[in-house]
């Protein structure tokens, strides 16, 4: 069990590191950083000064050391749009985005779950049928469509909701968070909806086609012929066997839910990290967008671990050593 | 036979598809007497598991049983309400499988799923249930039952596993045991000691024993009686040393000419040319007759009852009234 | 003694040409059964046509400037009080009809999506088939790659190429530009799928007898992975296909609405919908409305037949 932790802890390392060359190519030759700092009738001498500043004049290998040393330490260099340095930027959009993702997470796996082990159990019924389609419109309907949709009803028509940003938000310490006030949490409802409306469908489907799965193994037949009640059966077999394949699924969403965050942000203009993100790719400022992957890789490699040690702990076909057989 | 512990009469289950009306099992009847063997024998298709399963209630749409009657004890069961239907499941009836791998749940413990189903039908405390449940695991042969029973079924070996699955099946001691194909997916080696205790046990509890299978080796060593299924049909159903030993049906002739046989000249195994018919495609008149060496035209055009000519029951033309053909078979 | 033999096929009169048995299959049988699935092929083939015909269709091209008159800009749908012909679905602050925008953007948005399914598609394949028959450092080196790309989402990978190759073609693109690059990213976004589904199933039949036998012959590797083994995988792959075609639609959409993909000058469906968010607060729904319905249609309809084609295909459930 160890022996496999540390082998995916490795692993873990090594995408970084792949994700690190990809950041660090990006960012050392697809923008020019000597042409982002000064202007054009710039006389060269000048330049060759900032060049060696920026330490452009080492090795790559060297450059890219300095890079990856920096990045450990949170320093992602300076933002060419805004000339902050770009850690600061993410860390004060980051509560943000996470308050956004959790909220919306929560909502995925809550509804996901729930509606699919009713359809599954139920598949013929008329409930079963409408989630059915809810799931096929939420997996049909991209992010951003349902965000105006949302918007075009409960803002524009109805005018119940804020059609954007996070109303007011209280700090505590470093963080600012938008769940203590009513105008906060008004403000996360239509973003949380759209962001985890996808996820909802998938996690739903998933847990329904993995019900349906399971009611038909031969256990389930045994445990009807051994004459166990159907509650037993539905929520003491089918469930637990049903969700143990659905918690990779749902931890490995998470992670996607904090990238689909750039759509939504961008919608209801939520003033975080997607947002900034988006406004780099526009204005090709590299510094942010190699920031922000090198992060995001960092945050789904964590998920990754994590789901798999507890998948490792669920299973316990995974967590035995192989005894002698009797 | 008096007082069975399951009596069948002409049962029929269909499936309905969307090619048609299949008829899985199309008039079948037997008993069981209490604490007798009886072995259902057949090629694949030929009805023997969907017999089982529709026994213990267990036929799922698109199936259904179609027509007749099963009476456990004396009493219909195959028209009751689900729920009282669930509560001789397990009690009444117990029911094995042939993969003991896919039997058991395998996020819980054997103990937590032999509990489980004692507490479910007996009022037992949990302290109870778990000492019946390592008796049982101790009579049906796993060593070091106490510590075994909170050991998970991917931790036992296969043979193992079964007698588990034979401990669930018996664990509150139903009067009937359908064990369907339970040595198929053993080891040759181990599947001599799983029959021997299901002789035994079934032999200590008066339990009966309806052994669904196609070895016939299995049949000949373990069951009293033995009725041999075709195409949905019992052809033949007595005493297993007559049917073995001098099979009337010339389709049971054909099974019993296709066993190997240790003693005696090696001689080439006999076939029945050709094989069972799909569901969709089953021949008028006897299933059988296009196999069969002797049908005649009778064969073709009329579906043989059964006739017990002095000895056992036998679903074939060739006993009814003509004495001189059968005289040349028999 | 009677001694009988299976009935031959002819005798039991199947047919035996191969459009003969397509429609006696259980998948045609399916597909005549359910309604929805007949509803969503109707609906995507005429997509496809009027994507196709938009130049004739259409009554206007929005495109070109001599044919708008400012005078017609912001009429409503016709059904409303302020409508007029021939602008059925009404115009923008432009005076473009909304129906001949969606006819034209509807054409892009397919054209980049098939575009970016093909490239996906035989960029795939190709590192399936080389990953799976010749094993070794390629193998791993694919799978490894694929196992990095696969932690992060497509949109985010699409989004960065788009923006990375953009910045180093740099400067002001014209639309086929921007197009091919679309195009790129989004096909480089979905490889893994096939490469890996395409591998598995190299691994599976390269050890059977058939691909000894036509080694044995002599048949160069790439014959034998083209001819024998390329069939074998086609069901999974078309599987894939399809639901790699709604997901490229909304990729592109999704790119075409953050302002990255395609311009105003050839827009996509999801450039439109970008352009009419801006007036939805002005009370002009119309211009951001009609070219988000005929974008969720549109998956919608290819969804469905990607989920009949899935169950169709899927020999547990028959």
């Amino acid at each position: 069990m160890l022996a496999f932790i540390v082998r995916r802890v490795f692993q873990a390392i090594g995408v970084l590191f792949a994700v690190g060359i990809i950041a660090f190519s990006m960012f050392r030759f697809a923008g020019d950083p000597v042409n982002q700092i000064v202007s054009i009738d710039t006389p060269a001498a000048q330049r060759e000064e900032v060049r060696r500043s920026l330490g452009l004049d080492d090795s790559v290998p060297v450059q890219f050391a300095r890079y990856l040393g920096g990045a450990v330490r949170g320093d992602f260099g300076v933002s060419y749009q805004f000339r902050q340095p770009v850690s600061d930027l993410l860390a004060e959009r980051m509560p943000a985005t996470l308050e956004l993702a959790f909220c919306a997470t929560v909502f995925a796996v809550v509804f996901g779950i729930l509606m699919g082990v009713y359809s599954g159990l139920k598949r013929d019924s008329a409930l079963a049928k409408l989630f059915q389609t809810i799931s096929l419109v939420g997996i049909s309907l991209p992010t951003f469509l349902i965000g105006i949709l949302l918007i075009y009803l409960f803002a524009v028509t109805l005018g119940w909701l804020p059609s954007y940003g996070r109303g007011d938000t209280v700090r505590i310490g470093w963080w600012s968070t938008g769940l203590l006030t009513s105008s906060g949490l008004l403000a996360l409802i239509m973003p949380s909806i759209t962001l985890g409306l996808f996820q909802m469908t998938l996690i739903m489907r998933i847990v329904r086609a993995e019900m349906l799965e399971v009611l038909r193994t031969d256990y389930i037949k045994f445990a009807r012929a051994r004459g166990l009640t159907t509650r037993a059966i539905h929520f003491g077999h089918a469930l637990k066997n049903t969700l143990i394949p659905v918690i990779t699924i749902v931890g490995l969403q998470l992670g996607s839910v904090i990238a689909f965050s750039i759509i939504t942000e961008t919608v209801f203009q939520w003033p975080g990290m997607g947002l900034l993100f988006v406004q780099a790719v526009q204005n090709v400022d590299i510094p942010i967008m190699a920031a922000y992957l090198m992060l995001v890789a960092l945050i789904f490699v964590l998920i990754n671990l994590a789901v798999d040690i507890l998948y490792t702990v669920v299973d316990p076909r995974l967590r035995s050593t192989i005894r002698q057989p009797a | 036979m008096d007082n069975p512990v399951l009596s069948v009469r002409n049962l029929r289950v269909e499936f309905v598809t969307r090619r048609g009306i299949l008829k899985a099992i199309d008039g079948v009847s037997f008993d069981i007497g209490r604490g007798e063997v009886l072995g259902v024998v057949g090629e694949s298709g030929a009805g023997k598991s969907v017999t089982g399963s529709a026994v213990i209630g267990l036929i799922d749409p698109p199936g259904r049983i179609a027509g007749g009657e099963i009476l456990l004890d004396g009493r219909r069961i195959d028209n009751l309400p689900p729920e009282e239907m669930r509560r001789i499941r397990g009690k009444r009836i117990g029911m094995i499988f042939q993969d003991p791998l896919t039997s058991l749940n395998p996020l819980y413990t054997v103990g937590e799923q032999l509990i489980e189903t004692i507490r479910t039908h007996m009022p037992l405390s949990a302290s109870g249930a778990r000492k019946r449940a390592i008796d049982l695991l101790a009579e049906v042969g796993i060593p070091a039952a106490e510590r075994r029973i909170d050991s998970y079924p991917h931790e036992f070996s296969g043979g193992m596993r079964q007698r588990v699955v034979i401990a669930l099946a018996l664990c509150v001691e139903p009067e009937l045991i359908i064990a369907d194909e339970p040595t198929t997916a053993l080891d040759v080696s181990v599947q001599a000691q799983i029959i021997s205790l299901l002789k035994k046990l079934g032999r200590e509890r008066g339990t009966a024993i309806m052994l669904v299978t196609h070895d016939m080796g299995v049949i000949a060593e373990t069951a009293d009686r033995v009725a041999v299924m075709y195409a949905g049909r019992i052809a033949e159903i007595g005493p297993v040393q007559e049917v073995v030993r001098q099979p009337l049906h010339p389709y049971a002739q054909g099974l019993m000419g296709a066993i190997p046989s240790l003693r005696g000249e090696a001689h080439r195994l006999a076939q029945i040319p050709g094989s069972m018919p799909r569901l969709s495609a089953i021949p008028a008149g006897c299933s059988f007759n296009p196999r069969c060496p002797f049908a005649f035209d009778r064969c073709r055009v009329e579906r043989p009852e059964a006739i017990t000519r002095g000895k056992h029951p036998v679903a074939c033309h060739l006993y009814d009234s003509v004495p001189a053909a059968a005289e040349a078979v028999a | 003694m009677t001694v009988s033999t299976q009935a031959s096929s002819t005798a039991q009169n199947l047919p035996t040409s191969r459009i003969g048995r397509f429609f006696d299959s259980d998948i045609w049988a399916s597909f005549k059964r359910s309604k929805l699935t007949m509803v969503a092929a109707a609906l995507t083939l005429m997509f496809l046509a009027v994507a196709i015909f938009a130049g004739v269709l259409s009554p206007q091209n929005p495109f070109n400037p001599a044919e708008l008159d400012l005078l017609n800009s912001r009429l409503p749908p016709i059904w409303e009080a302020e409508g007029q012909a021939p602008f059925l679905l009404g115009t923008d602050e432009q005076g473009r009809d909304i129906l001949s925008a969606i006819l034209y953007g509807l054409r892009i948005s397919l054209l980049v999506g098939f575009l970016g399914v093909a490239f996906s598609a035989t960029l795939g394949i190709a590192l399936g088939l080389i990953a799976g028959y010749f094993g070794g450092l390629a193998d791993t080196l694919i799978m490894r790659v694929a196992d990095v790309q696969l932690t992060f989402p497509a949109i985010l990978i699409a989004l960065l190429i788009d923006g990375v190759v953009k910045s180093v073609l740099g400067g002001d693109l014209d639309a086929t530009t921007i197009l091919a690059v679309l195009v790129f990213s989004i096909g480089l976004s979905f490889w893994v799928q096939y490469a890996r589904t395409v591998r598995g199933s190299v691994l599976v039949e390269k050890n059977k007898d058939y691909v000894a036998a036509a080694r044995l012959i002599g048949l160069p590797a790439p014959a034998i992975l083209i001819k024998h083994i390329l069939p074998n995988v086609t069901g999974p792959v078309l599987v894939i296909a399809t639901i790699n075609l709604a997901l490229a639609v909304i990729t592109e959409a999704t790119l075409s609405f953050l302002g990255t993909g395609m311009p105003e000058t050839m827009p996509s469906l999801g450039t439109l919908i970008r352009i009419g968010n801006n007036y939805l607060f002005s009370g002009e729904w119309w211009i951001v409305a009609f070219p988000g319905f005929a974008l969720a249609a549109l998956v919608l309809a290819i969804n469905l037949l990607g989920d009949w084609l899935r169950d169709a295909l899927n020999p547990k459930l028959r």
